[in-house]
């Protein structure tokens, strides 16, 4: 093989800026589209874990479908089909005048893609930890309701902190393929630094360490806080 | 004040209790024994609602539990449970376990709950573990726990569900003598138990429980001295000589 090694592409400008860029980029579509993971996946969990048939059932579809359609049509379909379907208008909006269109929708569908998962973490924490206190509860006289929201939710939120901890790197994993609609994010940066420059090795070893170590951060904050409300200890207990 | 009368449960079609009736009064022990699977957890969960029973009728002080215009978690608040497994919350400490229902069902304030908790956890020997959780308790202080928790709220009367069975032979005993005191203060108890020491000392009455049937209601001295049932006979043998 006759490649030329060239480190310098990572410090000299522009590449050096474009791949910089790109980390931003991918810790903010991280960053959001967990937070959008985690908002679905709670409210999805409960009512899959809820007295009602409709929610439960209604939230099983949820997750099914989400779970089960690739993530990258799931993008394609809200970039590319979503705006088509809906009324005129809206379709325009969504189109024209939604602020950075490619990010919003790239944050919003690996959301519901890794919300449908964390929904299912949520739903299983509530039934293993916190639902087998739910007699005792009751017994002191609490309400169903509020036994579910004093004893149980808060309880099977605690103990799913580990397992999610792998959500949390998927997500992270994920927000790569918004550069298929268009998102300059880090692994688009490496491409366009390996097609100005030809050094494709050195760009996508700084992508490389890039997600390597904000996996790494992500684990450890994890870990932190698993650690903190003491999960692993809630996960043994009902082994 | 406790009224079972002919409840049936099944789960599925099989019967669990087959037309259980007894009475306790103010102020009375009852221990109920028998052999494991003959529906004794499942008889003390009729008593407060937690489990559902088919035919038959229980009235706590009149209101019936079965009644679909009962107000269960009221009639609940009234009626302490301990269960074998001690049950307590596990991200709260022992302060916090025993205020919880307190502030939420008696809509007591934060400070007067714990003020409350604090003096119910000193009575059962536990004033210096009042920020423990559950995990830093020995078995037969979480299980001291778990009785301060039902008495924080007043009950009228108490269940226990073999409130010592999973606790080492050491501990048994401190458990014991606080469920004592409590009798001996006038608490009505429905107490489910292998512990014949206990009832021999503590209970004005022993139900004995076979096969999902109340076989035998009778006052203490006579069931250890003379029971009338060949199994009862044969179950005495059974856990006096073990
Ligand atoms: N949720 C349930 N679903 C189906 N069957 C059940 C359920 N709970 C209890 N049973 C059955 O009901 C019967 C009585 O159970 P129960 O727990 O009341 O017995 P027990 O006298 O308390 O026994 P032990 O001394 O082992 O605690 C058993 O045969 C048991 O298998
Ligand atoms: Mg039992």
């Amino acid at each position: 093989m006759n490649y030329r090694w060239d480190w310098s592409v990572l410090i000299r400008e522009p590449f050096a800026d474009w791949l910089w860029s790109g980390v931003l980029l991918t810790l903010a579509i991280s960053l959001l589209s967990w937070a959008v993971a985690l908002t679905i996946g709670i409210v999805v969990g409960i009512a899959r874990s809820a007295p009602s048939r409709t929610a439960r059932l209604v939230a099983g579809i949820y997750i099914d479908v989400f779970r089960s359609v690739p993530p990258l049509v799931q993008l394609f379909l809200w970039y590319f089909v979503f705006p088509e379907m809906v009324p005129d208008s809206v379709g325009l909006w969504l189109k024209r005048d939604l602020p950075y269109p490619e990010i919003v929708t790239a944050v919003l569908a690996i959301g519901l893609f890794a919300g449908a998962r964390v929904a299912e973490q949520v739903r299983a924490g509530i039934e293993a930890v916190g639902a087998p206190l739910l007699p005792a509860a009751l017994a002191t006289g609490l309400r169903p309701l509020q036994a579910f929201r004093l004893i149980a939710l808060p309880l099977g939120l605690r103990a799913i902190v580990g397992p999610l901890t792998s959500e949390f790197l998927i997500t992270i994993k994920l927000s790569s393929l918004s550069l298929t609609i268009g998102v300059l994010e880090l692994t688009a940066q490496s491409r366009h630094v390996e097609n100005y420059t030809f050094q494709g090795f050195e760009a996508f070893t700084f992508a490389t360490i890039g997600y390597l170590v904000i996996g790494l951060c992500a684990t450890g904050l994890m870990r932190l806080i698993d650690n903190r409300l003491g999960g692993a200890a809630l996960r043994k207990a009902t082994a | 004040m406790i009224v079972l009368d002919d409840v049936h449960k099944f789960y599925g079609s099989q019967q669990i209790l087959r037309g259980c009736s007894a009475t306790i009064s103010l102020g009375e022990v009852v221990v109920v024994c028998g052999p494991s699977g003959s529906g004794k957890s499942t008889l003390i969960k009729c008593i407060n609602g937690l489990v559902p029973f088919e035919r038959g009728s229980i009235t706590v002080d009149g209101v019936s539990v079965s009644s679909p215009e009962t107000d269960l978690p009221a009639l609940r608040a009234r009626i302490g449970m301990v269960f074998q497994s001690f049950e307590l919350y596990p991200h709260m400490t022992a302060l916090q376990n025993v205020s919880l229902a307190q502030v939420h069902v008696l809509k007591r304030s934060q400070k007067e709950a714990d003020e409350r908790s604090v003096k119910i956890l000193t009575r059962v020997g536990l004033g210096g573990k009042l920020g423990n959780r559950p995990a830093e308790l020995s078995g037969g202080q979480q299980q001291r726990v778990s009785i301060a928790r039902a008495l924080a709220m007043n009950p009228q009367a108490m269940l226990f569900d073999e409130p010592t069975s999973a606790l080492d032979p050491e501990m048994i005993n401190e458990v014991l003598e606080v469920m004592q005191e409590l009798a001996v203060e006038g608490m009505t108890m429905i107490v489910v138990t292998h512990e014949m020491g206990f009832a021999q000392r503590v209970a004005n009455r022993v139900l004995f429980m076979d096969r999902g049937e109340i076989v035998e209601d009778t006052p203490k001295d006579q069931f250890f001295t003379a029971p009338s049932s060949e199994r009862a006979k044969q179950f005495l043998n059974q856990v006096l000589t073990h």
